[in-house]
């Protein structure tokens, strides 16, 4: 037997597990999968923002070549039960104490009955042997609409004598939080400065290239669902349909395979729509969202309105910070304060403001309801925050890197309470880090002091160059819980089946790095299974930059307790001490002995039955659960410097350069890190500069194709370049911090700022993103005609 | 719809099939062949996922009815690694420099690239870049991608020596 080395996998540059199939093409998204005489489902949508159904006949349908069924909302009345308000319903009793929140109920349908509340709402399903047929359906469904006057906004939602869209909720407001913490009244009635300012930051859409698909196929005989889906989220999947169906939990089987991407949660219609076809044809039944389909409805996000007032002193310290945002939640809200609350607790980011009061609603409208995407309510506040910074350094002749440092918190701080609970009713605690010092990191590695230089020189050519700085933190590994479960086999290879589900971020790859290590093993002979609600019985799934610090943590402990387990039984086997034993890569070798036994051997010995061998005490069998329970979040941080130049003559914004420095803890893998935020970046760009899913005053969508919504390409992202701090976190036993979502949180906020500050001899301000060519060349031309009237002013 | 009988060679081996007209190359390749690995990212002929070789060029197989394809040579992803198994450099590249996140617009950056490579064995950045702006990937950020065209250019050299 040969010894092996110690691993050592955790922190290295490991090439993927995933890759082996998907540059083959042998990936399966759930597209892909096609379960033997599965139909067709096509949905009819609602042309109309605002309208009531006044008649609704899908039986026209029915006499279509190929068509085989139609269903409108009648027709599931009462045979399909609502989503459940899972974000609302999560809401801790302690977080309710604590915080002044109210969230009201009002559920999703899975097809409306008698009004329609946005474009592109499916109001009719039409089933046929292939999708051309089933569209061919769609033509045939008669429906008769009486449009309403639509509410675009939430300002509109919130006028005296606005239509309540829904009844139950009484007026336009889903729902509202309060923060606050020390005297704000007082701290602004005594600062010498107070800036007020507006900020907007626009509706984004989170564009996974994969669209969403659901398949379902019942087995009447045996009473059970199977749901391929392409969710990140499959056990509350499972629970929704058992619910919704009235099936038996364990009768429902969900399965995600490859997704890809998804950089948000979310329930739809169609998670329950085409299960709930499978159910009543006892046919399967495969839907597969079109892009259009997609950029009416699949996961819009952003849409909020800052009222921001800072307080501050002449040298630039902001004394207090008073906001009130309204947050447009589209027609339902059915994230209760998942994003409103993410906004307010990482409005003041890296700076050390305690004198606060924050007041979030969200408000009900005629658009598509939004959902938490990449960054989740965090670039909206960093983008207000980082921006009024700005303002402030112009109104006190500071540089804006000096503003931020005299702000910052100090690493002497640490760990820091920041006066509120987080979103899980815990105490808020930055638990590591040193912001000062990250700051001075990215200003060093940008080489800003020399952009600075030259920037002068650069105007005098006439090039509009300019650099912006912004920071955040980010609350990671959130809870409740994620679990894995660790096998092994009798060759010697390791299996862990986890409930978390990657959407892209390479889990199969790093819980492989962190088993390998902790159990003892070649990273190769490790095998990483998600998106399966049958191998584990409790799953959370991907947000929150959750899934290294709880899975990982998850799969680390059950690792280690599964090794402990095969040296016992070794032990037991060989009459040895488990301390004298070690792993092999054929068994279990005494050390210095010359002796060993088999994994075969020792998975004999593990069985249950007459040679079990199990020492007293110990289960049967060699698998090891565990679910990580995490205390609360870990805040990973980062700060980014980015570099424009403007074109004054189309608008356009080329990013010349993009530095990030973050602290993410341990890292896991350092090339699918810098990979998460580099993705991140681009993303964040595509936010800051190019995408919007935009409306008319009537709700009807004008960015219904990419020729109209604007996806970065190789072409608008720079290279990005990546640095990293690391400080470990305290409250998982790997010192693991999220790292999916802060890549993007930024980018609004230090691109805004660069554009300001390449057109500083304009004077203009960007108090609203996305920064679209066309929304930058009118700040422009208004800021030469102010220029030109003040000078004919002060002329005159 | 009456369907269509129609012949064509895909990655080496003949197909024949029947389509309706109106049936899009890559639904056809994908529900009428089962090769799953071309992916539909928007149907609109702007992301890329789609793109195969016909007749060594790249196209939009959602934007081309099968019946067009009638006759012609199609090279889809399954066709790049080696039959026994061994990885095109493209593919072995885009692993190696991490230039694969989620992986679904994947295949269709690769095919982009065998196009762009057989063009320029050696490409510069901004070559690629321009070149890869028909494929958008939500995932990567690009860097990784441009990295990799690079290194498979610096393979596929190696491999012609």
């Amino acid at each position: 037997m040969t010894a092996t080395a110690a691993p050592g996998f955790v922190g290295q540059r490991v090439r993927r597990k995933e890759d082996a199939r998907l540059v083959r093409g042998a990936g399966r998204f759930v597209a892909d999968i096609t379960v033997p005489g599965a139909l067709h489902a096509a949905i009819l949508r609602s042309p109309f923002a605002y309208a009531g159904i006044t008649r609704l006949d899908v039986s026209p349908a029915l006499a279509v070549p190929g068509v085989e069924a139609a269903f409108s909302g009648a027709d599931l009345a009462g045979r399909v039960g609502a989503f459940i308000e899972g974000a609302r319903r999560e809401i801790t009793p302690s977080l309710l104490e604590q915080v002044d929140l109210e969230v009201k109920s009002c559920p999703l349908p899975v097809l409306p009955v008698d009004e329609v509340l946005w474009f592109g709402q499916p109001v009719a399903v039409v089933v046929a042997r292939d999708r051309y047929a089933a569209e061919d359906g769609l033509e045939a469904v008669e429906v008769d609409y009486d449009p309403r006057t639509a509410l675009p906004d939430a300002e509109s939602a919130l006028a005296d004598g606005a239509p309540v869209l829904h009844p139950e909720l009484r007026d336009n407001v889903a729902a509202r939080l309060f923060i606050s913490s020390g005297d704000v009244d007082a701290a602004f009635a005594a600062a010498p400065h107070v800036l007020r300012e507006r900020f907007t930051f626009g509706r984004h859409a989170a564009n996974a290239m994969e669209t969403r698909s659901v398949q379902a196929s019942y087995d009447a005989g045996r009473n059970e669902l199977t749901v391929w889906i392409t969710n990140p989220r499959p056990h509350l999947i499972r629970l929704n349909l058992s619910q919704m169906l009235g099936l038996p939990l364990e009768n429902v089987r969900v399965l995600a395979p490859d997704i890809g991407g998804s950089f948000g949660t979310g329930l739809f219609a169609e998670d329950a729509l085409i299960p709930f076809l499978a159910l009543a044809l006892g046919r399967p039944v495969r839907w597969t969202e079109d892009r259009q389909e997609s950029l009416a409805m699949t996961r819009h996000a952003r849409d909020q309105v800052h009222d921001l007032e800072l307080a501050y002193d002449d040298e630039g310290r902001i004394l207090a910070l008073r906001d009130r945002f309204l947050v447009d939640a589209g027609a339902y809200n059915a994230y209760a304060v998942t994003v409103s609350y993410n906004t307010a607790a990482h409005l003041r980011g890296q700076y050390g403001i305690d004198t606060f009061s924050i007041e979030g609603l969200n408000v009900v409208t005629t658009k598509a309801p939004v959902a938490p995407v990449r960054g989740a309510g965090r670039p909206e506040a960093v983008f207000a925050l980082d921006r009024a910074f700005d303002l402030i350094a112009v109104d006190r002749g500071l540089d804006p890197a000096e503003i931020r440092r005299r702000n910052l918190i100090r690493p002497d701080e640490m760990p820091r309470a920041m006066g509120m609970p987080y979103r899980d009713g815990k105490e808020m605690v930055y638990d590591s880090g040193d912001f000062p010092a990250q700051l001075e990191q990215a200003l060093e590695a940008f080489g800003y002091d020399e952009l600075r230089a030259q920037q002068a020189a650069w105007r005098a050519e006439g090039r509009l160059v300019g650099v912006g700085i912004s920071s955040y933190v980010e609350g990671s590994g959130f809870g409740p819980f994620e679990g894995a479960v660790v096998r092994l086999d009798q060759q010697g290879n390791v299996h862990v089946v986890t409930g978390a589900k990657p959407h892209g971020q390479g889990l199969e790859t790093t819980l492989a790095q962190v088993c390998a290590d902790e159990f003892g093993v070649p990273f190769d002979r490790v095998t990483v299974t998600t998106g399966d609600t049958a191998l584990i019985q409790y799953g959370i799934g991907t947000f929150a930059s959750r899934s290294a610090v709880t899975a990982g943590t998850a799969v680390g402990v059950a690792a280690g307790r599964l090794r402990t387990k095969v040296l016992a039984v070794a032990a037991e086997l060989l009459e040895a001490s488990p301390a004298d034993l070690e792993l092999t890569t054929d068994g279990v070798a005494a050390r210095d002995v010359g002796r060993g036994v088999s994994y075969e051997e020792i998975h004999a010995a593990a069985a249950p039955g007459p040679r079990n061998r199990t020492p007293e005490g110990l289960a049967p069998g060699l698998e090891e659960q565990y679910y990580f329970v995490p205390p609360t979040v870990t805040f990973a941080s980062g700060t980014h410097v980015a570099s424009v130049e403007v074109d004054v003559e189309t608008g356009f914004v080329r990013v010349l350069r993009y530095l990030t420095v973050d602290d993410c803890g341990q890292m896991l893998n350092p090339m699918i890190v810098e990979g998460q935020i580099q993705g991140g970046v681009a993303h964040g760009i595509g936010t800051a500069l190019f995408e919007e899913a935009l409306y008319d005053e009537d709700c009807q969508l004008l960015t219904g194709s990419y020729m109209d919504y604007l996806l970065p390409t190789a072409d608008e992202v720079p290279p990005i370049e990546v640095g990293h701090q690391v400080f470990l976190s305290d409250l998982n036993p790997f010192g693991i911090k999220g790292c999916g979502e802060g890549g993007a949180v930024s980018p609004p906020a230090a691109i805004a700022n660069a554009v300001v500050d390449a057109l500083r001899p304009l004077h203009i301000n960007v108090n609203r993103v996305p920064l679209r060519p066309e929304a930058l060349l009118d700040l422009i031309r208004q800021a030469k005609a102010a220029t030109i009237g003040g000078q004919k002013e002060g002329e005159g | 719809m009456a369907a269509r009988e129609l012949v064509l060679r895909v990655n080496g081996v003949e197909h024949r099939g029947a389509a309706e007209p109106r049936v899009t190359l890559a639904d056809f390749l994908r529900d009428g062949l089962g090769l799953t690995g071309t992916h539909l990212g928007c149907e609109h002929g702007v992301c890329g996922a789609c793109t195969i070789l016909l007749d060594g060029r790249s196209v939009r197989s959602c934007l081309m009815l099968a019946v067009q394809a009638e006759g012609h040579d199609l090279t889809t992803v399954e066709g790049l690694a080696s039959p026994d198994g061994a990885l095109h450099p493209i593919q072995e590249a885009f692993s190696e420099k991490h230039g694969l996140q989620c992986g679904f617009c994947t295949p269709g950056f690769l095919m982009s690239v065998h196009e762009l490579l057989a063009h320029d064995p050696a490409p510069d950045e901004a070559e690629i870049r321009s070149w890869l702006s028909g494929n958008i990937c939500r995932c990567t950020g690009y860097q990784n991608i441009v990295e990799a065209v690079q290194y498979a250019a610096v393979l596929q050299r190696e491999a012609d020596r």
